[in-house]
């Protein structure tokens, strides 16, 4: 009978990219280490051999020309793809292989490069959303359907819960507004709010200043070093604008096609003759 | 807990039950006749079927066709367990219907699993296909089964409800069938359904555990197509499997389409008034219709056999007026004109104030002024003056 679970349990946890790594924890005192990560699709070898570390309360930059993988990288990180070679771990704690919402659940949030968010709910149901994983909002469908006193508990505690974060964000405001009706800058707020909700260890930001105009990136910086004070929080942010990684980036990581330029101190690496050479060409 | 009572959320309760209450007391004061009693059975499965499919397709967002063959799960499951149950010593009264409802219910589940797996590897238009098959093979099955099992061909013979107090019973279950989607879709479990539909791979980033819910819906509303199955197996002398067919299903759809996707209110009002003006044109159709001329130079000289299908035509005909109505653009003058929020204000006098309007709403709108305009532009300058290497990087990086 267990066998019989079992089996079920792994036809309903099927990827696509089936992965045959063992998981083994290790001794870190990084909140992530990635250890020669790689994947390739069919020949093409989009990322190899990324070494990243991350100490606690770092922001931590990852650049790179279009198409150098850092997305690749960061859809490895939250288990989009499955990783061919290497394996990732989070405060020692081998993550490979993982569903994205086991990842979630583990301390991986993340944000998209094009603003993923739940366009027909209101904002305050946004991050209620981001808060329903949590351990001290469970509560089960029966109990939600008998309307057990669990289940007002917990729409309470996380409504209120949602309320504070979004007040963090200036969002508190718009809170029953519907989520595609906020401007742009807002829109990626909310989106940061909702990945804070899952109650993460890292937050992995994908071009967050993206389109925004300079007022609303220098109020982004400001948001992102509140985030990493008070949320006690490491982050690892992907962004083109070169002003706004110097300007808030403790450490950086210089992909080129697939593989690390240059890592280490954020201005000795963009210094870096290498990596002038692949922004600028020739 | 009770402070908060939204009298928004619980208006439909109100209204079914206070409708059932009025109908019941016509019922046995022999106020209402049988074809009312058969008409308002009909109703009830049809509310139960258009609530239980809004959950996939106004909630969920995934397109089923095969809700009818939950529903002939049900009826053929749910009709055979009463038909046993009733040659034993429970007979046919409440207790077999309770037990014949909880089997059917859960058979139909069964099968709704089994149609979420699928659902969860493929999209739209390809999923609408596997739900149509489905239901199509579970007609095809009951239809060439033995005698002895489900009736084949000659359909399965269950025992009637009383007659007039089964659309009592369907009624209740209606209110049940309420009560359980509508909690489960206003929780955090709701929240979450709705998350997967506007953005799968958001709602997998942010913890959600898709495939449960997925399953888990398509699992619940199936269950509740399957207790309309068993109502109306118990409405029936007989299950017939031509009930059953890719039609009906696409009933189901068009009063979840018509009452608003993702509207619970709007699935009922639709699916109560359609099945009602279903059965007033059938009626007139066979009754006044087939006496005019007209009705005779059509059988004569255009169609053979049944007038029937003027029921269809005309239905199709309403139907497509009525989605030009709700989307095409020329009409928007005209929809705005006959919207129905703004006819209430006006007929309460409530006058649309727009300095009452939260500013939230206003602002968006806004087009920037000139000055936040030049800020936008000067972009580049700023990155210019700052000197640097990595400013030079970042001008081109960006535009790259």
């Amino acid at each position: 009978m267990a066998k019989f679970v079992e089996k079920i349990k792994t036809f309903f946890n099927t990827k696509i990219r089936k992965s045959t790594h063992k998981r083994e924890n290790i001794e870190s005192d990084y909140v992530l280490e990635t250890r020669e990560l790689g994947i390739t699709f069919g020949g093409l070898k989009a990322v190899q051999n990324v070494n990243l570390k991350i100490k606690k309360n770092q922001i931590y930059g990852l650049i790179g020309p279009n198409g150098a993988g850092k997305t690749t990288v960061f859809n490895l990180l939250t288990g989009v793809y499955q990783p061919t070679t290497g394996a990732f771990y989070l405060n020692g704690e081998d993550l490979t292989g993982l569903s994205q919402e086991k990842i979630n659940q583990k301390g991986f949030a993340r944000t998209f490069q094009n603003i993923r968010l739940f366009n027909n709910m209101t904002v305050v149901r946004n991050v209620m959303v981001g808060l329903s994983n949590q351990p001290e909002y469970n509560c089960t469908e029966i109990e939600s359907v008998l309307r057990l006193p669990r289940h007002f508990k917990v729409e309470k505690t996380m409504r209120k819960r949602a309320k504070e974060l979004l007040r963090i964000f200036d969002l508190e405001d718009e809170r029953n507004n519907l989520a595609c009706n906020l401007p742009y800058g807002k829109q990626r707020k909310l989106e940061i709010a909702r990945a804070l909700a899952t109650n993460p260890k890292l937050l992995l930001l994908d071009e967050p200043a993206a389109g925004m105009n300079p007022n609303e990136t220098e109020d982004l910086v400001k948001t992102i070093k509140y985030i990493r004070d008070n949320f006690d929080m490491t982050i690892l942010l992907i962004e083109h604008d070169m002003k706004f990684v110097s300007g808030l980036c403790d450490e950086i990581t210089v992909l080129n096609f697939g593989t690390v330029l240059a890592e280490g101190n954020t201005k000795e690496a963009l210094n870096n003759p290498e990596v002038i050479k692949a922004y600028i060409g020739g | 807990m009770f402070k908060k009572f939204k009298i928004n959320h619980y208006i439909n309760y109100f209204v079914i039950a206070v409708a059932l209450i009025v109908f019941a007391i016509l019922s046995f004061t022999g106020g209402i006749d049988n074809s009312t009693t058969l008409l308002l059975e009909r109703i009830a499965i049809s509310i139960i079927l258009a609530v239980s499919l809004s959950l996939v397709v106004g909630f969920l967002g995934e397109l089923s066709l095969g809700h009818a063959g939950f529903m002939c799960i049900g009826a053929y499951i749910g009709g055979k367990v009463s038909a046993l149950l009733a040659q034993t010593g429970i007979g046919d009264g409440i207790g077999n219907l309770i037990i014949s409802l909880i089997v059917g219910a859960v058979a139909a589940a069964a099968c709704g699993v089994v149609v979420g797996i699928p659902a969860l590897r493929l999209r739209g238009d390809y999923l609408a296909i596997v739900t149509l098959a489905f239901g199509e093979i579970v007609k095809t099955l009951f239809q060439n089964s033995s005698d002895n099992s489900f009736g084949g061909l000659s359909g399965l013979s269950t025992p009637r409800y009383n007659k007039t107090t089964l659309f009592i019973i369907a009624f209740v279950v209606v209110l049940l069938t309420l009560a359980v989607i509508q909690n489960f879709i206003r929780s955090k479990h709701g929240r979450a359904v709705t998350a997967v539909r506007d953005n799968e791979i958001a709602a997998r980033a942010t913890g959600i555990n898709v495939t449960k819910y997925k399953i888990m819906v398509f699992a619940l509303s199936a269950a509740f197509a399957g207790i309309a199955g068993v109502i109306y197996s118990f409405s029936q002398n007989k299950v017939m499997y031509t009930h059953f067919d890719y039609n009906y299903s696409i009933e189901i759809l068009v009063m979840v389409v018509l009452g608003g996707m993702g509207s619970i209110n709007g699935s009922i009002i639709s699916a109560t008034l359609l099945t009602f003006f279903d059965e007033k044109l059938r009626l007139w159709i066979s009754q006044d219709f087939s006496k005019t001329q007209l009705a005779q130079f059509l059988t004569t000289y255009v169609i053979k056999g049944d007038l029937a299908v003027f029921k269809d035509i005309i239905y199709a005909l309403v139907l497509i007026l009525i989605v030009i109505y709700n989307n095409s653009p020329s009409l928007k003058g005209l929809r705005e004109k006959l919207n129905l929020k703004k006819l209430l204000s006006k007929l309460f006098k409530r006058k649309h104030d727009p300095s009452k309007v939260k500013d939230d709403e206003a602002r968006w709108d806004v087009v920037p002024t000139k000055i936040e305009m030049d800020e936008v532009l000067s972009t580049d300058v700023v990155i210019d003056d700052m000197g640097d290497n990595s400013a030079d990087i970042g001008e081109r990086g960006g535009n790259k």
